[in-house]
């Protein structure tokens, strides 16, 4: 079991509310994933640079020094730590910052990268995430949130979700993979990187190697239906908005829910009944493999 | 009367006193924003009225009682139901009315998928459409559909009758037409005046158990 929260701010004046709004909606699926939580947030775009979230596994991270050396290296548009996470806004290629990265910071792994997308995770209660991560006072345009209760593989903050699958792409999933082993050596040869033995991970290496291979979002997830066995609700968080989609028979659940202000989605009503005019909202049940977008116009 | 509020009360609190209640009492019950296991366990005549929408499970195992909820439901409602009656104004997710034995659930709106899956006897009856796989073993008792049904309708399918006003998407196996004689015609009016579904009978089709996977047939003895 896990719990998916997607929020989707459809009337800008409600953008400095965001980590308000979404916060009480992860914190309401505490007890279907109460071992650790995520949350991708879309905002502060960085379209003529790049804009990479970070992790340290090492607590003791020397942050000091590695923003130094970020400032030595590039040309720093924003620049902030968040617990054990970093944030860079860049003037530079996402290529030379990733290289930069890999070539000098092996400690580091990137947990997001692109121009709107920032990615924190942790292991512990989703609250405790909320209150360190100061998810409340987020601001942005949409986000995607994850609590996971691990069914198949470790708990571990890599094994925390949301995964990222490209730039400014990223997966949460509730549910199971039971071919992610043999998919994942396919995809290992197919040149596909992962960092843990997480099925979830192979879902976003998956979609990603398809979106690499020339697929839009909508073909990645319609082979997704073909490749991938199991059960699964995925919700993909996109530069402009988030997908959702269920598995052939529909066996984990979602709701979605859509008013003049916002859309949002989650694997019960309860998450979304936090958000405001949640009782007059439009409600559904989304339909076993069908793809739900919502998007910026 | 007694009203209930889930913003001062734990759901604990309210299923004790809704199970505590007479024949005959009536509870209002508000501010359920979404909460699972509403109602439950319930054996007295009581009249129980829920205001909003509700989680997993609402008035699971539900014997005598009467509940209606003003809203949409999440997966599970009336699971295991023995006897009385559930009606839901909106939706109901995923399983409705799941290994039900009696009593009657109306969802005036939409059913998700699996609804009245291994019914036992209960009688269903679903304003809207119903979802994949819905009656799947189901073993007896009605299920009224007066709008579509989705894929898969009464897979595997044993003694329960399923009558559909509009389309089936799929029929699951062992699950055929049949024709509706007069004893059915009658039922099935019966069960939509019950739940005060105008709709004619004779635009229903029924449907039910081909009753050929109740024995082994020994052509298919190469497929174990």
């Amino acid at each position: 079991m896990c719990g998916i929260v997607g929020l989707f701010i459809k009337n800008p004046k409600l953008e400095s509310q965001l980590g308000a709004l979404v916060a009480p909606m992860l914190s309401e699926m505490t007890e279907r994933g109460p071992d650790s939580a995520g949350m991708a947030v879309y905002r502060d775009p960085n379209e003529a640079g790049c804009k990479v979230t970070v992790l340290a596994q090492d607590s003791e991270f020397d942050w000091e020094n590695f923003e130094k050396s970020v400032h030595t290296n590039f040309s720093v548009d924003k620049f902030y730590v968040n617990q054990n996470h970093a944030v860079l806004s860049l003037s530079s290629s996402l290529d030379k910052v990733q290289d930069w990265l890999h070539d000098n910071w092996k400690d580091l792994s990137v947990t997001s990268a692109g121009s709107n997308i920032e990615i924190f995770k942790g292991k512990g209660n989703p609250a405790d995430f909320i209150e360190q991560f100061d998810i409340k006072n987020m601001t942005g345009t949409h986000a995607l949130g994850h609590t996971r209760m691990a069914t198949e593989s470790a708990i571990t903050t890599e094994h925390s979700h949301p995964f990222s699958t490209g730039q400014d792409l990223c997966l949460v999933h509730n549910g199971s993979l039971s071919n992610h082993n043999r998919l994942r050596e396919t995809l290992k040869r197919a040149g596909v990187q992962f960092k843990t033995d997480n099925d979830s991970e192979v879902a976003a290496g998956y979609l990603s190697w398809r979106l690499s291979e020339g697929d839009d979002l909508d073909e990645a997830l319609n082979h997704a239906i073909e490749d991938l066995d199991g059960f699964y609700t995925f919700a993909i968080g996109t530069k402009d908005g988030f997908a959702v989609m269920r598995d052939p028979i529909g066996c984990k659940p979602a709701i979605m829910a859509e008013t003049d202000d916002w859309a949002a989605m989650s694997s019960e009503y309860r998450a979304i009944a936090t958000l405001p005019g949640a009782e007059n909202a439009r409600i559904w049940e989304p339909e076993p493999t069908q793809i739900y977008s919502w998007k910026r116009n | 009367m007694a009203t209930i509020d889930l913003n001062k009360s734990t759901i604990r609190e309210l299923n004790e006193k809704l199970q505590g209640g007479s024949s005959g009492d009536k509870f209002i019950v508000n501010n359920t924003v979404g909460k699972h296991a509403l109602s439950v366990g319930l054996t007295e005549e009581v009249d129980v009225e829920i205001n909003g929408h509700v989680g997993y499970y609402c008035a699971g195992m539900n014997q005598e009682a009467s509940i209606k909820i003003n809203g949409n439901a999440g997966p599970g409602l009336a699971e295991n139901m023995m006897s009385g009656e559930v009606r839901v104004t909106g939706n109901a997710s995923q399983y409705a009315a799941a290994t039900a034995h009696g009593g009657l659930l109306v969802i005036e709106g939409d059913a998700s998928s699996r609804c009245g899956i291994s019914m036992k006897g209960v009688n269903i009856v679903v304003g809207g459409n119903i979802g994949h796989m819905s009656a799947f073993m189901a073993q007896s008792g009605s299920l009224v559909v007066c709008g579509d049904a989705g894929d898969a309708l009464g897979d595997s399918i044993y003694e329960t009758k399923i009558y559909v006003r509009g389309k089936v998407k799929s029929l699951g196996t062992d699950c055929v037409e049949k024709d509706m004689k007069k004893e059915h015609k009658e039922e099935l009016a019966k069960l939509l005046d019950k739940a005060q579904m105008n709709y004619a009978v004779d635009e229903f089709k029924r449907y039910g158990s081909a009753r050929k996977l109740y024995n082994f047939d020994i052509d298919q003895v190469d497929e174990y």
